[in-house]
């Protein structure tokens, strides 16, 4: 790769690789992010590289690997472009049989994606309503790239942005441009991205300034910013370079945690791909501008996500939060001000650049602008990754993205904002997803994370769940934090092992309200939501089980028991299968559970096919 | 100047004053266990927690930390304010209920139950004695490890320290833990302070009405008796 020496040097390179580009060009696209290579997206590669080679195909078809397309349900999967064929859910057999196909221009329906109690089928990727009601501004475009290819992400008009903003010459103009658009932080907290980088900007330029891509994401169940990190890294890169330039910082660093390896490989390619492009560096494009980047890996604590204690860690020191004021845009790293911004902030700034301010933001709604990406998963028929428009209803997301309940179950809540959010309730799915009425409904928008739960979850073990994730998270330096969490962690547990009593209900609302008010960071003052969002919206759950000692989902152990109904026919598999012998019974009759024995490992549930076992 | 509200009295404060100074200043009395003078402002125990702001905007914040601005709002004792510092006292005396300044500040607030399970840890980890020792003493012999329920204090790999001087200024500063009490078993002294700090205790009949900078210590005691 040779250093391009200016804009228009540039220009002509994008113009080449893009009239290099074949629209037409049958290409299989292979999902192989994490989630598809750890289902087996690796093997699909082998097997269809060895067979276009061995049939001579190679011509003819392309492979292309790319980041997750979304759709981590149905991995391994691919698409076949152009006609944007989807074929989930396949092995390496299945592999050769579409080649075969693709090679005599013919598609395979029974291998498409089928809907299991309609039996509907869906061909083309379009189509299928987990994609259907998502605006992919970010992720469409990880589908387009192999993330370890400058090239590709030039020749989908990559770093033009860059190119326009650098040959334009004025910083204020990206300025006005990204205020213009309304986008907001989307680490969780909304801040208005455009007044953050004017602040930056305005910051006296003595010793340098430094802008962060806070890629540290640790919600349990959440993998938005990952991603985007290894399918796209160079939007993320392009949006901090225009940032840098907007804002007048000298540094880049991205904060990325060491447990996404695979992030980290290719943000490191992408980095050496720019540097020696000159993309990156000294003299960026031939002008005056340099910046560089530097990467920097989290020890994987949850709480080094909060901007003040991912300063400190980067300093190289104990990842704990201080007080604000000062704030980081004044006092930051080693004291410079430092700007922090969300891996999906940065990916939407050449997303605005590209389409224009005002186009942005007519996506969504007044005041929460563009496209969120969120992970949703749980007891819903279709998880994945979604990008939708901000505004849209919680009801939209369950029931049309994510295809509603399976098995018949009831959907009874929805859990947002990873950890530290709140669970909101069936009968509020009415709510549009935006800061505000997340806010107001007792939970927040976070990174997020969406978990769907149904009648078989107990909404009192889910909090303790998050109570368990959050007190081992805290960083310990604020009292109220670190042994508020472990209270409310100890409460919970005493409800779930019926040992609760309703004054536990009382001192557990009012330690969560004193831990809110009285701890230092974002991390704390979040950390009661499951507990307080639970106990105003399911306060049935905990009086059952604190005053029948029930419960009602049938999880909490200590608080079940199993029988069997007469739906039995005495087929004997529970009985085989039962670790503890407590399940007596002859052939051809209906079986009874001895309660004494009985460890409620709920084995025999699981293997009845008669839903003969029943749980109180 | 910054000129602020305190407790609806009209004041000014010279920029960079913390809310604790300020208020103590003026005699309003708050409560704290991980503040002290001539150490840096931490943070970590939340008892000195004062209410800023107006309306929905209000919340409370260490008024340790947090330096005076213009036009600040603040109540050093509104009840929001004195609801989370009897929780917070009710959170420390389940865990530390030997200390007999958290016994006091309690009974001061009139705090006299505690409604969760009783624990008996002798630190309330408020890093006064880490503060002390790198900022004072210049050793950074001791610091915290860990994080959340496992924080914890002491030395790397919980090896002797080399950069320790023994000078015992961790204990003098330690508001309510119990390492004064360690001298039974000085191995898990953090500084080994009890069995180097000789004079008054080793020849407690010469010095016998001394006041000993560490009182009240427990080798006093048990010589006494």
């Amino acid at each position: 790769m040779e250093r391009l020496k200016s804009i228009s040097e540039f220009r002509t390179l994008q113009g080449l690789l893009k009239a290099d580009r074949d629209p037409d060009m049958t290409t299989i696209v292979v999902s192989a992010g994490t989630c598809g290579q750890a289902s087996g997206a690796n093997d699909l590669i082998r097997v269809t590289k060895r067979e276009l080679l061995s049939r001579k195909l190679a011509d003819r078809i392309q492979l292309r690997v790319t980041g997750c397309h979304g759709f981590c349900e149905m991995e391994p999967s691919i698409v076949i472009e152009p006609e944007g064929t989807f074929y989930p859910r396949l092995d390496p057999k299945k592999m050769v049989r579409i080649i075969e196909a693709l090679s005599m221009g013919k598609t395979l329906p029974d291998l498409f994606l089928r809907h299991p109690e309609t039996g509907e089928t869906w061909e083309k990727e379009k189509d299928i309503p987990f994609f259907k009601k998502q605006v992919r501004t970010i992720l469409s475009r990880n589908a387009k790239i192999d993330p370890i290819r400058i090239y590709d992400y030039i020749g989908e008009n990559g770093y033009s942005a860059l190119a326009e903003v650098l040959a334009s010459g004025r910083p204020e103009r990206v300025l006005k441009e990204v205020k213009v658009s309304g986008l907001r932080g989307r680490g969780g907290a909304g801040f208005p991205t455009g007044l953050k980088w004017e602040m930056l900007a305005r910051q006296g330029n003595g010793r340098g300034k430094i802008i962060v891509c806070n890629a540290d994401e640790g919600d349990p169940g959440a993998y938005m910013d990952r991603s985007v990190l290894e399918g796209n890294p160079h939007s993320i890169l392009e949006g901090m370079i225009i940032g840098a330039y907007a804002t007048g910082a000298t540094k880049g660093i991205v904060y990325v945690r060491n447990e996404y390896p695979l992030a980290i490989k290719h943000l490191l390619i992408a980095l050496r791909q720019d540097e020696q492009l000159g993309l990156l560096g000294d003299h960026i494009l031939g002008t005056d501008f340099s910046f560089p980047i530097q990467i920097v890996r989290g020890a994987g604590a949850f709480v080094c996500g909060e901007e003040t204690a991912l300063i400190h860690s980067v300093e190289g020191k104990m990842g704990e939060p201080r007080q604000r004021p000062p704030f980081p845009v004044v006092r930051g790293i080693h004291g410079l001000p430092t700007m922090i911004n969300n891996v999906e902030t940065w990916a939407n700034i050449p997303v605005i650049l590209a389409m224009g301010a005002e186009a942005f933001s007519r996506i969504g709604v007044d005041n929460n602008t563009g496209t969120k990406i969120f992970s949703l998963v749980g007891k819903i028929r279709h998880t994945g990754l979604v990008e939708i428009p901000m505004g849209i209803t919680l009801g939209e997301i369950v029931d049309e993205i994510g295809g509603g309940p399976v098995n018949g179950a009831k959907i009874k809540a929805i859990q947002t904002g990873g950890p530290s959010g709140g669970c909101i309730p069936a009968s509020r799915f009415d709510l549009p997803v935006d800061y505000e009425s997340l806010k107001e409904a007792g939970s927040i928008m976070g990174s997020g994370g969406m978990i769907v739960m149904d009648d078989h979850t107990c909404m009192i073990d889910v909090a303790k769940y998050f109570m368990h994730f959050l007190k081992d998270e805290s960083c310990g330096k604020c009292f109220t934090c670190r042994k508020g969490t472990q209270r409310m962690y100890e409460i919970l547990e005493d409800v779930t092992l019926g040992k609760g009593t309703p004054g536990h209900l009382e001192l557990l609302e009012d330690l969560a309200h004193v831990v809110k008010d009285t701890t230092m960071c974002g991390l704390g003052q979040t950390a009661p939501n499951p507990v307080l969002s639970t106990l105003r919206y399911f306060r049935d759950e905990y009086m059952e089980h604190i005053e029948q000692r029930k419960c009602p989902a049938g999880v909490c152990k200590e608080l079940i028991t199993y029988s069997i109904n007469e739906n039995c026919t005495g087929c004997q598999a529970c009985l085989r299968l039962c670790p503890s012998e407590a399940i007596t019974g002859e052939k051809k009759k209906r079986h009874a559970i001895d309660p004494g024995p009985c460890i409620k490992c709920g084995a025999c549930r699981s293997v009845c096919k008669f839903d003969a076992v029943s749980v109180v | 100047m910054m000129h602020l509200t305190l407790n609806g009295l009209d004041v000014a404060f010279e920029k960079g004053t913390t809310l604790l100074e300020a208020a103590r200043f003026m005699g309003f009395p708050i409560p704290t266990l991980c503040h002290m003078e001539g150490l840096s402002p931490y943070g970590a125990c939340r008892l000195c927690v004062v209410e800023i702001g107006e309306g929905p905007k209000a919340r409370l914040v260490t008024s340790c930390t947090y330096p005076v601005e213009e036009g600040l709002q603040v109540r050093t004792a509104s009840s929001r304010v004195v609801k989370a510092r009897r929780m917070i006292l009710e959170l420390l005396l389940a865990s530390c209920p030997q200390s007999k300044t958290i016994q006091d500040l309690a009974s001061a607030h009139g705090i006299n139950q505690q409604r969760f399970r009783q624990e008996y840890e002798d630190c309330i980890l408020c890093g006064r004695c880490v503060r002390m020792c790198e900022e004072q003493m210049a050793a950074k012999a001791i610091g915290f490890r860990g994080r959340g329920e496992k924080r914890s204090l002491g030395t790397p790999f919980d090896k002797t320290s080399e950069v320790c001087r023994q000078c015992g200024g961790c204990i003098y500063v330690c508001p309510a833990c119990q390492l004064r009490c360690t001298y039974t078993t000085p191995e898990q002294a953090i500084c080994g302070g009890c069995q180097n700090l000789g004079p008054p205790c080793l020849e407690k009949e010469a010095f016998d009405d001394m006041m000993c900078y560490m009182a009240p210590c427990v080798a006093c005691e048990i010589k006494k008796d």
